[in-house]
């Protein structure tokens, strides 16, 4: 000290002030490393919001081919439009083909007419049925119709108009009848209902979501109505009755734990104990739900338990000091209190179960399933599976339905999660 | 509260229903090969449009765990018709015995080819089999001659095979669980090793070691897994040239402006090379179908018409559409006549 004083009048403010620039920058660069961190990850969700965009948006368009039709009986082999077997086993290709060759009358040839018949998706004489199933008087009539073009043209047309055409797929006889088609302003691209309205195909043309979607929704189902009430029947008994012992935390432990296993093992032990032991049918949602429910269930408990913890003991001991009973106190005052973050915490475990494929692929919902499921014991897929199985086809046209698939969900989680947010907000109370 | 516990006991009493339905089924169960999945959901897909009945369900299971499946015995909880892109093992038929499925019918459905690219930035390469194996063996015979093993030494393409580009070696392809590796590395890389002739002979005297060594993939690196997508494979080879993948055949058709198929001992990987079978490395690919099943499950009988109908696997059919490669006529009729008269295999 005495040292110091020999030389300058040590003041502490000069000392303050001799670090302050230091520690200026030391404040600043701290907030900047802060704010370094945001970019990187706001950057890192636009590239995938770009990427999956950029490749997906062509999903919801889908090519179409104008051609008049005659829906004429001798083709169709139908006498009678309303005998729903006639019209079941009619030869609907047959009109198309019909139309296609009168439309381009110069293609003779036998391969010349088959290659001609392939620009048309064969979901175009099955549209043609429905429409004949609507409207029995159709037969006899001509028509003209959008009609769905190939996914070959589909991809083909698409690349043409970014000025990259993908021909190795077209033949050039194709190309030019496809040059001609949009000339003639008999060529568009139309919204991609059918993404919306069918299940699985395999023609990346007739595919859709719907569904995946409804298993999605289906499974979610299963997983909410059993989820919710044990998770928060678990919480409430832990929180309000069960008593302090190494018993108590050794399940405390434990549903931490189980939040923290990888859910393959949820399919496994679902595989195991659903299918193996009581001898469910594979793929079906109610087996999914099943799983998923083990999955959440620790979610629920955990954020419930916080839920019923965050509730003031105040108003506890004033339900049970006017003399309610604890079951009263309970569920007239601390449940009612406590729903928005209990319901939060299961809107969240739910959006974690939508995004899951793992312990779906055990149980056998990673399939090939057409019809769209009418109940929790129909066969079903769910989205994200739908999405992989997708990404895994060999078609190219698949590969833009998949990023459109990729933004349903994506919509899907982002609207649950902002429920999550507007419920917190909306509801919880401060005390 | 009251109407919440009612809400749970309506529910517990609709999943008790649901899980009655357990013991009928309308619909065909198929499981099995990831290679056969995109040919058998257009067969159930045109099926089901055609006859109005639900469409069969189709899981990719992998052949193996499709057949542990098929194999579990009779009933409606268990798959009516396996894919397999090999033929069923001896192990596999016995466990299928044993568990009481009996009869079982084996259709053999044609060919898929499994085809080694690279980007169409570099030129297309010329290998041979016994190329594939020195460059992707875990261990090779000794480049300076005589009967031992040594780990992998070769670093390029040239090292190989002063043929061949000074390229550095490097292969993307499937993990062991996929069936397409268990082909290439048989079909592929065993093709090479047996070039070897004291190699070959290890095949009858000691036939552990010789699975080793064919079937052993080296680890330095030089192979890259890339998990069960052949789409990922396709997109990586387009961003790096010197890059060879390994995929199958029906990839290569989708993708042929931005790959290049090698060739395989002197042939193209086309539809009529691996057809006829010159193209060396491609197999076979089968379904089966457990008899006790037929009637009791609505529809199979023209589900196997429709599969063995000339508008299905023909040499114009949409099978061929979608990658497959079909048999010969005379042997699609072969096979159709013994599936229409439901001819049980034995082994």
């Amino acid at each position: 000290m005495s040292n110091t004083n020999k030389k300058a009048p040590a003041r502490t403010m000069d000392l303050v002030e001799r670090s302050l620039a230091r520690r200026y920058g030391a404040e600043k660069r701290f907030r900047f490393y802060g704010v370094i961190s945001v970019v990187i990850g706001v950057l890192a969700l636009a590239l995938l919001f770009w990427e999956i965009f950029s490749a997906g948006l062509g999903g919801f368009r889908q090519t179409h081919i104008q051609l008049t039709l005659k829906f004429d009986p001798d083709v169709l082999e139908i006498a009678d439009a309303r005998d729903a077997r006639q019209v079941q086993n009619g030869n609907f290709e047959g009109v198309v083909r019909a139309a296609l060759a009168e439309r381009f009358p110069a293609v003779l040839d036998r391969g010349g007419r088959r290659d001609l018949n392939g620009i048309l998706s064969i979901g175009a004489a099955f549209d043609l049925r429905d429409k004949l199933v609507d409207e029995p008087e159709l037969l006899g009539q001509t028509r003209t119709y959008w009609l769905l073009a190939d996914d070959d043209v589909d991809t083909y047309y698409k690349s043409l108009r970014e000025g990259n055409a993908f021909t190795a797929r077209t033949s050039e006889a194709r190309q030019v009848w496809i040059q001609e088609l949009i000339d003639g302003g008999e060529l568009r691209t139309q919204f991609n209902t059918r993404l919306f309205t069918s299940g699985d195909s395999s023609e990346p043309e007739m595919a859709g979501i719907l569904g995946a979607v409804v298993g999605s929704l289906l499974t979610l189902l299963v997983t909410f109505i059993l989820s919710f009430p044990i998770g928060v029947a678990a919480a409430v008994y832990l929180e309000e009755y069960a008593p302090r012992n190494r018993f108590t935390d050794f399940i405390e432990v434990n549903i931490s734990n189980l939040a923290a296993v990888p859910s393959i093992i949820f399919g496994l032990l679902g595989l195991a104990i659903f299918i193996g032991l009581f001898g469910m049918p594979r793929s079906i949602p109610l087996v999914g739900g099943l799983v998923l429910t083990l999955m959440t269930l620790p979610t629920i408990i955990i954020s419930s338990r916080n839920a019923i913890k965050a509730v003031p003991p105040s108003i506890r001991e004033a339900a049970l000091g006017i003399g309610a009973s604890k079951m009263q106190m309970i569920l007239h005052h601390v449940l009612p209190l406590a729903m928005p973050g209990m319901l939060t915490g299961a809107i969240i475990g739910m959006a974690q179960a939508l995004g899951e494929t793992a312990p779906l692929l055990m149980i056998g919902m990673v399939a090939f399933i057409m019809d769209v499921p009418n109940g929790i014991s129909d066969p079903a897929t769910v989205l994200p599976v739908q999405i992989f199985l997708w990404s895994d086809s060999p078609e190219r046209a698949f590969v833009e339905r998949t990023s459109a698939a990729i933004m349903v969900l994506l919509a899907f989680l982002v609207c649950m999660n902002t429920l999550a947010v507007w419920l917190r907000k909306r509801l919880e109370r401060r005390w | 509260m009251k109407k919440i516990l009612l809400a749970l006991a309506c529910a517990t009493s609709a999943f008790a229903a649901g899980s009655a339905v357990a013991n009928s089924r309308d619909h065909i169960m198929i499981v099995g090969s990831s290679t056969v999945f995109p040919f058998s959901k257009v067969v159930a897909e045109r099926f089901s449009l055609k006859t109005g009945m639900k469409a069969p369900k189709v899981e990719p299971t992998g052949t193996g765990g499709g057949f542990k499946e098929f194999c579990k015995g009779v009933g409606v909880g268990t798959p009516d018709i396996a894919n397999a892109s090999r033929r069923i093992k001896d192990s596999e038929f016995k466990s299928c015995q044993e568990n009481g499925v009996k009869d079982i019918v084996e259709v053999f459905i044609g060919y898929d080819g499994i085809v080694i690219a690279n980007s169409k930035k570099s030129e297309a390469m010329n290998l041979t089999r016994r190329d594939l194996f020195l460059a992707l063996a875990k261990v090779v015979p000794d480049p300076k001659g005589g009967e031992n093993l040594v780990p992998n030494p070769y670093k390029t393409w040239k090292d190989v095979n002063p043929a061949l580009p000074a390229k550095p070696i490097s292969v993307m392809g499937p993990p062991p669980t996929s069936g397409t590796r268990d082909a290439f590395v048989e079909l592929g890389m065993e093709g090479g090793c047996k070039s070897f002739p004291w190699i070959a002979a290890l095949d009858k005297s000691d036939n552990a070691r010789y699975k080793a060594i064919c079937h052993g993939v080296r680890e330095d690196g030089a192979f890259i897994e890339a998990g069960e997508n052949d789409n990922l494979i396709v997109r990586k080879l387009s961003e790096n040239a010197n890059l060879l993948g390994i995929f199958g055949f029906s990839f290569l058709d989708q993708n042929a402006d931005v790959v290049n198929a090698a060739r395989v001992d002197g042939q193209e990987p086309t539809f009529e090379s691996i057809s006829d079978g010159s193209y060396p490395v491609s197999r076979p690919l089968y379904f089966y179908v457990k008899k006790a099943h037929v009637g009791v499950i609505p529809g199979i009988e023209p589900f196997l018409e429709e599969f063995t109908s000339e508008r299905a696997w023909g040499d114009e059919g949409y099978l061929a559409e979608k990658g497959m490669i079909p048999m010969s006529s005379e042997r699609r009729k072969d096979v159709a006549g013994s599936v229409k008269k439901l001819e049980s295999m034995s082994m």
